[in-house]
């Protein structure tokens, strides 16, 4: 394949390539690459890896009940306004 | 995207909010409330601006209720009200917060490598360009570190410490997880320029990861 992608352009374009954003051509590119480099095989897997990680830092799920209580004393006023 | 992002009957809420029901809007800042708040805190990094800014933007919406056309989702409407609203107030107290679109696309536009360029053979080396060693795979043990609490404070000091854009972008893509579209949306940034500042984001965190889990294994 003509114009292949080196290892040091493909861990640029990773992120288009999971957001499904590269071009046709690019990502036969990127998908060749993968397909002989266990190196650039392991990043890819990697920044997967990253992004599962990531979603699992922990979240405030809740507002603080003070918070909330106000928001809704807000709109009593405002209902009244 | 997490969380209830479509309330099975938003459009009757709507219209009993719009009578004065308060169950109505309870429901709707119990399902969206948490979500506004971790947004205003990554924008304004302070409990109590970001309690303010909360409150601003639920009056917001009240006042703006009537404009809300049903174009975008109710939760992506009342998302870009907190950022604006949180705009603001960084203007205000003079916060170094550059979200503006246009100082994200400015930190998106300067060039920066996902990996130190020493990662990589050199033009005059046997294979320019390719790995000097490939990255070292991560243990995908049970027991690994993969998998502990300290692993997830080190990946949310890393997003704290990074430059405001891809702390945002990376919030809220892969934190939050909400689509590009979204995050577009809210942020007003092109996609382009979010993919560049998520890309920032996403590999030195993959970086700290690697140096953690690379020195903390056998």
């Amino acid at each position: 394949m003509n114009n292949e992608f080196s290892c040091q352009e493909m861990i640029e374009v990773v992120t288009n390539y999971l957001d499904e954003a590269l071009p046709p051509g690019e990502r036969q590119r990127f998908e060749h690459h993968l397909s002989y480099c266990a190196g650039c095989g392991t990043y890819v897997d990697q920044m997967r890896e990253t992004i599962r990680q990531t979603g699992m830092v922990p979240r405030e799920e809740s507002l603080p009940p003070a918070l909330r209580e106000e928001i809704v004393a807000q709109f009593r006023t405002w209902k009244r306004g | 995207m997490h969380g209830p992002e479509t309330l099975s009957s938003e459009t009757a809420l709507l219209a009993a909010l719009r009578c004065g029901d308060e169950d109505a809007f309870s429901a709707l800042v119990d399902a969206y409330g948490a979500a506004m708040h971790r947004v205003a805190m990554t924008f304004v990094r302070s409990t109590a601006v970001a309690d303010e800014v909360v409150q601003e933007a639920w009056l917001g919406a009240l006042r703006g209720l009537d404009r809300f056309e049903g174009r975008s989702a109710l939760r992506t409407w009342l998302l870009r009200i907190v950022a604006n609203i949180a705009r603001t107030h960084a203007v205000r107290e003079a916060r170094a917060v550059p979200f503006s679109s246009l100082e994200l696309a400015r930190e998106a536009s300067e060039y920066e490598p996902a990996l130190p360029t020493d990662r990589f053979q050199g033009p005059d080396e046997r294979y320019p360009c390719r790995w000097v060693s490939f990255p070292m795979p991560w243990s995908a043990e049970p027991d690994s570190a993969l998998l502990s609490a300290e692993t997830r404070k080190l990946i949310a000091d890393t997003i704290a410490g990074l430059p405001d854009g891809q702390r945002i972008v990376i919030s809220l893509r892969d934190v939050e997880g909400w689509d590009s579209a979204e995050v577009c949306s809210v942020l007003e940034l092109n996609e382009t320029n979010q993919r560049v500042l998520l890309h920032r984001a996403r590999s030195k965190v993959r970086a700290a990861l690697e140096g953690y889990l690379t020195t903390e294994s056998p």
